[in-house]
Formats: structure tokens, sequence, C-alpha cells
């Protein structure tokens, strides 16, 4: 198959959606590449550089589309360009089928196969084509590079000559792709990264990349990433209060603070209020990269580099990936030429569009003359979910019922048969002992029987305790010794007066290591 | 009135006495337990000394005091290792003064009955009780005196082999007299004809000759126990002291020592049944001491042990999440408690989950790694028992075993000819990867080769447990 990359007309876009490098792969699949003339001239790639690759290069647009049978390029193609093309041709591209409605409409009515790359499902096989992550890397990064640039002070801290330079400060909101690639570019500068996301499964990836997890003292924290393929759900207003709430607090502090929040199909969310840039000190930079979407920041303005009274700067520029055309070419190069291979499976330069694959499913938007947008959700779900326990296997009612009777039927027979061996032997001392030991006996019997119940209520991790209290009761001897002390001969008085003093220490001896023992039991 | 005011005091002391035990159902409850336990006590000795029968009440109350300082200093200084040595100790106290009032009651008796009737009714205090017996009464007296004086002399010198054999003063290993345990069932004959003897006429040479016998019984029996069950002798002991008072109770008339003493008695049997249980061991052949012999030959361990060092150890604990702690006694020798202590709550801080599984004889004592590990400060609810904990260690990444080793023997599962086949163990070998710190190749207490150390997922971090642990900890990241 022939295909064949246009020039981006869009203002200021300096990416390509095929690269010399990525030709040459595309090659080897058996595809013949082509290029429109000027294509990679914003990346700095020349045509000269495209035909060593073995690149054709077309005159204009006009010529490409017409030679070629899928036609590539990065941003969402043009009314112009998409009437241009014609029945059973490819397009792949970034579409934003959501917001494009009429320009989905456009591509039904051509017959147009059109191959979003911004519908890239998320998952782990189509990693190597998901154009947005590869984008967000290189905007988180630019990101910080824009916030250094504009910010007139050093990242890291410094001890110098000349005097101490605290490090800069900087909040990175929502930590996704681009946030996360932010962290590790601002940690790596020396910065002192700060990060929140109201995704509490992603503390651990912060932390990993060097910033300080924000933890929201909020109940409903718990949003469970996985249930929404990866990507942030809209919180409710509690915890967007707390939220804010939290912001306020951080918001003097902060030297740096790069937004990057955004919720899949719905406008960005308002994070960064007016009275938080108010309350940013002086020099203080603002990096919106939701600003394409309307914006974290209240002040956001896209496309522009506003300074506020105050002296805030905010940054809501929509073009990052753009502003390093080579990388983002590169990157997006190669997304688009997994996207091919795909695509091409039995690597004979032979497109197949099977509707059967999850990806290539999820990311075509337009099919054969029919809008296959918004695709079934996919077989492979983006994120495992937590495999619920497996429940041991419930025994019917019938058989624990009879399980029951027989443990209750023998637990009677022992219970009756003690019984009666006891009640036999009691009533066999009682005949011949007298009334006043029997007396004392039946206190006996009973007190032990209580121990009995009260002792196997006692938790294991007790029981050094328990010896150490029974220990220590145990010196109610003492009782003995205070008795006899008071009569009789010499030696009965100094044989109780040793009992007395050691049971003395015992009492004392005992309870005290009890106490200084639970004491020291605490709970986490 | 006053014998009225007594008894009132003895019912409240013994309900509290009964609450104080109840109390130790849960860690928290426990902390007011041991209030009633004190209050009780305090209640109980101040209705004795006001009282009938009691005298001498300034010497009573100094002796006291000086026992209580005693008792308070050791009691605060006593490293929480050596607890079960100081259970062992105040055991033998115990003991010994059953014995003592044991041969008071028979000096007292002794010389009520040489009296002539006139001189019988002006007898005053503990004399006056014993005056008014009849003869039945006399003997059944007799009885609970010498039963009374035989365990408290068996507690005395058993508790006090027990102490040395906890403190490392007495050789831990099973040690026995020519003649065994002939020897042991020779002296409780003895005792027998002597109680024969005793109840006839009252001699105080039967007396003495038996309490000499007693003594003997207590030194031999715990002698012939190996050091590993320690726990169920120290429960035993704890039993028996109870039991002692129960029968000095019933000599004296007095219901309070009979009901604490039941309490005791019955509390220390259910903790030496427990204790047996987990070591799938019958009482009498933990009393009959050693292992029984072996009914044919232990299974061939194949592989060698492998020593692995702090870095690799390191390594695999911060790459891993799901860690278990298997602590024994040789925790408790290196002192390790505190390095254990401080690895958790490393480990925690990176939200790794770490918890600990304790068998029910680890250590030297009931719940003896419980106490070490809530001294130093590792929280309770991470601490389970064997039965919680032992259905997760195949999904656990890494489990530290220090210093245990018959409790995590697989031998007890895999070869029904080994001696401890039967005994429930921690399945720790069931984990991805086991480390065991231990001190060098030796067997543990028991003598028994453990195939644990020879698995495949094992290795051996051999070292001080405390030094070892220490090597550690700047290694977690």
């Amino acid at each position: 198959m022939k295909i064949g990359a246009l020039r981006e007309n869009y203002e200021g876009e300096a990416r390509v959606a095929v690269t010399p490098s990525s030709a040459a792969h595309l090659r080897k699949l058996g595809h013949e590449v082509f290029v429109e003339s000027g294509a990679g001239a914003g990346a700095g790639f020349s045509d000269a550089a495209y035909q060593a690759a073995g690149v054709a290069v077309a005159p204009n647009a006009q010529a490409l589309i017409a030679d070629v049978d899928v036609v590539v390029k990065v941003r969402p193609p043009e009314a112009a360009e998409l009437k241009a093309m014609r029945r059973g041709q490819v397009l792949i591209s970034y579409f934003y089928p959501t917001q494009n409605a009429e320009l989905l409409e456009l591509a039904r009515e051509q017959g147009v196969t059109a191959i979003a790359m911004d519908m890239v499902p998320r998952i782990s096989r189509a990693q190597k084509m998901d154009a947005l992550s590869s984008m967000a890397n290189i905007a988180g990064y630019r990101a910080v590079i824009e916030a250094a640039n504009n910010f007139g002070r050093f990242f890291t801290g410094q001890v110098t000559a000349a005097g101490k330079v605290p490090p800069a400060k900087v909040l990175i909101v929502g930590a996704g792709v681009a946030g996360l690639a932010a962290i590790g570019a601002a940690t790596s500068l020396g910065a002192q990264v700060y990060a929140f996301d109201v995704r509490p499964e992603v503390a651990e990836q912060i932390e990993s990349m060097g910033a300080e997890f924000v933890y929201l003292d909020f109940a409903e924290q718990a949003q469970d990433g996985a249930a929404t393929g990866g990507y942030a759900a809209p919180s409710s207003p509690e915890f967007r209060e707390a939220q804010l709430k939290k912001f306020r607090e951080l918001a003097p502090e902060m030297d740096i603070v790069i937004t990057t929040a955004l919720i899949p199909g719905r406008p960005a969310p308002k994070l960064w209020t007016e009275d938080m840039v108010q309350a940013m000190k002086t020099g203080s930079v603002i990096v919106d990269l939701a600003a394409e979407r309307g914006g974290n920041c209240d002040l956001t303005v896209p496309d522009a580099r506003i300074v506020t009274e105050n002296g805030v700067v905010i940054i809501g520029y929509t073009d990052f990936p753009s502003r390093m055309g080579a990388q983002a070419s590169e990157l997006y190069g190669n997304n688009i030429r997994h996207m091919l291979s795909d695509l091409t499976p039995g690597k004979d330069g032979v497109i197949v569009q099977n509707m059967e694959d999850d990806v290539i499913r999820g990311s075509t938007v337009a099919y054969d003359g029919d809008v296959t947008w918004p695709p079934p959700p996919p077989k492979v779900a983006a994120i495992a979910a937590a495999k619920p326990k497996e429940k041991p296997k419930e025994p019917t009612p019938e058989e624990r019922r009879a399980a029951e009777t027989a443990a209750f039927r023998a637990q009677t027979r022992n219970q009756v048969g003690l019984l009666v061996v006891g009640g036999v032997l009691m009533l066999a001392l009682g005949l011949v002992a007298p009334a006043s030991f029997m007396q004392h006996f039946i206190v006996f019997v009973l007190s032990v029987f209580i121990g009995f119940q009260v002792i196997w209520n006692v938790s294991h991790s007790l029981h050094t305790p328990l010896m150490a209290v029974t220990n220590a009761i145990s010196s109610i001897i003492i009782l003995g010794a205070l008795m006899q002390i008071g009569s009789g001969s010499g030696l009965v008085i100094v044989l109780a007066a040793l009992s007395v003093f050691m049971a003395g220490i015992n009492i004392f001896g005992g309870f005290l290591v009890t106490r200084r023992m639970l004491a020291m039991f605490q709970k986490s | 009135m006053e014998f009225g005011f007594t008894t009132a005091a003895y019912v409240v002391a013994a309900i509290l006495f009964i609450l104080s035990l109840g109390g130790l159902s849960g860690q928290e409850s426990a902390k007011r337990a041991v209030w009633y336990g004190i209050v009780g006590m305090a209640l109980a000795v101040a209705a004795t000394l006001i009282g009938p029968g009691s005298g001498l009440w300034l010497l009573s109350l100094i002796l006291v005091a000086v026992g209580g300082v005693i008792g308070w200093i050791v009691a605060t200084r006593v490293q929480m290792t050596e607890m079960p040595q100081l259970v062992a100790a105040m055991h033998s106290l115990v003991g010994l003064a059953a014995v003592f009032i044991g041969f008071n009651t028979h000096i007292e008796l002794a010389r009520v009955l040489s009296l002539d009737p006139t001189a019988r009714e002006a007898l005053t205090g503990f004399a006056a009780v014993l005056a008014h017996k009849s003869p039945v009464e006399q003997s059944i007296l007799r009885v609970e005196t010498f039963l009374g004086v035989f365990i408290g002399a068996v507690t005395f010198t058993g508790s006090v082999i027990a102490f040395g054999k906890l403190a490392g003063k007495v050789d831990g290993k099973a040690r026995k007299l020519p003649g065994g345990h002939v020897l042991n069932a020779g002296a409780a004959a003895l005792s027998l004809v002597l109680l024969l003897v005793y109840l006839a006429n009252g001699s105080t040479l039967a007396l003495v000759v038996m309490t000499l016998a007693a003594l003997f019984i207590g030194y031999h029996l715990i002698m012939g126990i190996g050091g590993a069950d320690m726990p169920v002798v120290v429960s035993m002991l704890n039993s028996y002291s109870g039991w002692a008072a129960a029968a000095i109770g019933f000599s004296l008339s007095n219901d309070l020592l009979i009901v604490v003493g039941a309490l005791v008695g019955s509390s220390g049997a259910i903790l030496s049944y427990i204790m047996c249980k987990a070591m799938n061991r019958s009482f009498v052949s933990v009393i009959l001491g050693g292992f029984g012999g072996e009914s044919g030959p232990a299974m061939e361990i194949v592989g060698e042990q492998i020593a692995i060092d702090a870095e690799s150890v390191a390594a695999a604990l911060n790459d891993a999440d799901e860690i278990i702690i298997v602590p024994g006694y040789g925790m408790a020798v290196a002192q390790a408690q505190q390095s254990v202590s401080e690895l958790t709550r490393k480990l925690r801080a990176r939200g790794k989950s770490v918890r600990f599984a304790i068998h029910p004889v680890a250590g030297r004592l009931p719940g003896h790694m419980n106490v070490l590990l809530a001294e130093a400060k590792v929280p309770y609810d991470i601490v389970l028992e064997m039965d919680e904990i032992n259905e997760d260690f195949p999904s656990t990444d890494v489990v530290i075993v220090i210093g245990s080793n018959d409790i995590v023997n697989p031998a007890a599962q895999e070869d029904p000819n080994s001696p401890i086949a039967g005994m429930p163990v921690l399945e720790v070998w069931k984990a991805k990867q086991v480390f065991v710190s231990k001190r060098g190749q030796g067997t543990g207490y028991s003598g028994i080769e453990n195939p644990l150390f020879y698995k495949d997922n094992t290795r051996m971090f051999y070292g001080d447990a405390k030094k070892s642990l220490d090597q550690l900890l700047p290694m977690i990241e």
C-alpha cells in the first residue's frame, strides 16, 4: 500500500506524522511511503532526508492524496483535506470525535476509514501506539522547561559564596503521564516537587518519581482509576471543596504550579482559582497544560503567556509537543508506524481492517460509510480490576445442620458423662467427709469451674500477662501466713513471717510486671 | 461481727479476682483488669489483718512493705526478655511459702493436740480454730496440709530449676539421673506411704521426709524436661502454685484461698493444655521429658544450606510487598526486638505490608513473643496467631524467620517419622522466599534437623539476629 504524510497546515504546528526513520520501518512492512513537500521542515527533516530514506516526495497535498491509499497526519484533518479524499481511503490522525461531530459526518459521507490516534484504547498491547501518552510525556517535560524559562530563579537549592539559594517549590496537579514526566523533569532540575492526584493509587508512582504526594484528608478519596481505564473521573462537590482548600493552603508557598488535570470527554476542571493566583508570590509561574480544553486555572488564556497584576506568569500554550517538533515527530511517527504494523499483520503491504481487534476497532471512528464511534467496550479491561476473592465452598444448609446436630450431640454426651461421673464422685465424697469439709469443697469445685470458663476467653497474645497476673494473685497465700503469724511458738512466727515476706515480693512484683507488660500493647 | 466483715471482704475480693482474669480477654480491658486484681489483693490482705486469727500487725505490715519494695525493684529492673525467668522465680516463692505455712499448720496442730481441754479453750487465733476440730476433721486437715506441703515443695524446686534453665544458669538439655522416672515414681510412692504414716500418728519425721522427697521430685522432674518445652513447664508450675494455695486454703478453712488457688490452678492447667496442643504432644509426654522414641529413621534431607549476605536480603525486602516475620526464642536471646521493630517501621513506611506470625509455643513462655514485640512498640494488630496467618504464606513475597526452628519445621508435616510429626507449624516454606536469621548451622533446642533450611527458596542469613538486622536497616530504602 502507499502511505503518505501530509504537511500540517495548522498555525505553528511543527510535527510530522512520518520521519525518515519511521519510513524505513514502514517500508519493511511492504509499504511505499510518500510525504508532501516541506512536511518535515518544522521538525527539521528536509525533503532530501526523506528521499535518502527512500520516501517519494509529492509536490502538494492534492497530488499526495491522489497518489496514496493511506493518509497519515498529526492534527485532525481539515474539511478540505477530507473532501479531497476518496472512498475507501484510510486516514490516520488525531480526530477528537467527541468535539468534531461534523468532521466525523464528513468522513462518513466521503466513505473514508478514519482511525483516530486519540482513541487508541489504554491496554498494554496498545501502549506502543498510544500517541496521547507519548505527546503528554513531551508536554510534561516541556512544561517544566517553559516554567524554568519564565522563572527568575534557580530550581535547585544551593549554598554559594554569594549566599544561599532555596530550592524552587513545584506543585504538579494531576499525575497522569504528563504530570509524571513533569515531576521527573522538575526533580532532576533539583526542585522540591509536590504532586496531587484524585486517584490515590498513583501516590506510589508519584513517590517513585521523587515527589511528595499531597495527601487529602478525605474519606471518599478512593476513586478507582481501574474502573475508568486509568483516567480520572469527575469528583464529588465535597471532594472538590476539600481539594481546593488544600490548594489554597499550598498556593502561597509554591513557586511553580503545573496543572495537567483532564477528564476524558469533558472541559478541564477548574482547580486553580483566581484567589489562589493572587495568593502566589510575585515571579511565580503557572503552566496550564489543560489550556486547550479551557484550562485548569481561571485566568489561563489559551495559546498565550500572560502576567497577572501581582506578577504571576501564566502560560497557556497548547502546542508543547510541537515546540519540540523533532522529538515529538520521532515519537508520533513511531506510534503511527506501530499502528500500521498492527494494520498490516502479514507484513506484506496489505492493510487489513480487522474490526474484531480491540485496538483497531476502538480507534476506528468511521469505516465503510458508517460512523463506528463510540466503540463497544474493549474485551480486555484496561487495568485488571482486583479479583474478588474466591469464596470457600459453602456447605448446603442441610449438611451444616446435620454437622451441627452431630457436634451438639457429641458435646451433650460428653458434658452429661462428665457431670454424671463428677456428681457420683461428689456424692461418694459427701458420704465420708464431714459437712465442714464439703462446704469448702463446694467452693473449690465452683472456683475451678469458673476458672475454666474465664480462662478460655483469654486471648493468646495475653498469655504472658495472664501468667504474671495469676502468679501475683497466687500470692494470696499470704492470707494463710497472716492468720498464723499471730499465734503460737517462735518457729511458727518465723516461718509465717518468711512466708509473708516472700508473698509480699510476689504481690508487688507480679502486679507491677503485668502492668508494665500491658502498658506496652498498643494499636497501630 | 468481725468475722462477717472479713467474709464479706473475701467475697468482694474473689469477684474482683475473677473479673481480673476475665478482663484479659482483650488488650484494652486487660489494663483495667490488673487494677481489679490489685484492689482485690489489697482488700483481702486488709480484711485478714483486721479479721480473726491475726496478730503481730506491725511485723506483718513491715514485712509486706519490705517484700513489696524488693518486688517493686525487681519488677522495674527486669528486662522483658527475662520475663520467663522472673515468672518462674516468683512461682518458687509461692511454693516455698506454701511449704512453710503447711509446716506451721502441722506445728500448731501438734501443739494444740498436746494441750489439755481447758487450755485449748483459752487459745486464740489460728490455734483456736484448730482446737475446735473433731478427730475426722483433724485427719482431713492432715491430708490437706500434707498435700499443700507436697505440691508446694514440688513447685519450689521445680520453679528454681526452671528459673535456672531459662536464665541459662542450668544446662537447658533434658538431663536425668540414672534410673530416670523410676526415681520420680519411687519418691512419689514414698510420699504416699508417708501420708498414711502421717495420718496415723502425725509424725513430724514423716512430713519432713515427704518434703525432701517432694523437693527431689520437683528438681528431677524439671531437670528432665528440655528447654523447648519450657512454656508448658512454666504454665504447669503456675498451675501447681495455685493448687498448693488451694490445699493450704482447705487446711486453714479459708475460702478465699481456695477460690483463688482454684482459679490460678485451672488457669495454669488450661495454659498447659493449650501449649501441649500447639506442639501436638500429650501433657504426659512433656512431663516425662525429652522427645519420645523415634519410630523409624528420619527422612533423608537433600540439598544444602545456602548462605546469603545482608545486601541481597535488603534487595529482596525492597522488592517485596508482602512480608511476614516469624520471631522465635533466638530473637529474645539476641535482644533483637528493637531492631525488628525498626525494620518493621521502615518497611511499613515504604508502603509494604509487614505482619508477624506467632506460633503458640514460640519463646519460653506462653505469649512470650507478643510481649517482646509489644515492648519494642510493634503495634499488636499486625501481630497474628498461627491460625490467623498460616494460609497467607503462599501469597507472601518474603518471610524472615528470626531465631525460630522447630515451629517452622516442614518435617512436622512431611516426615511421619519425625519426632515432631503432626505438630502444627507455620508453613513459611510456601512463601516465595524465606530468609532464616540464625547463629550457625546447629540444630535448635530440640536437636532436630530442619529441612526448611535446605529448601530451594530458603536462604540462610547467618549471624547474631540483632547484628544481622542492624546491618540490614540502612539498606532498606
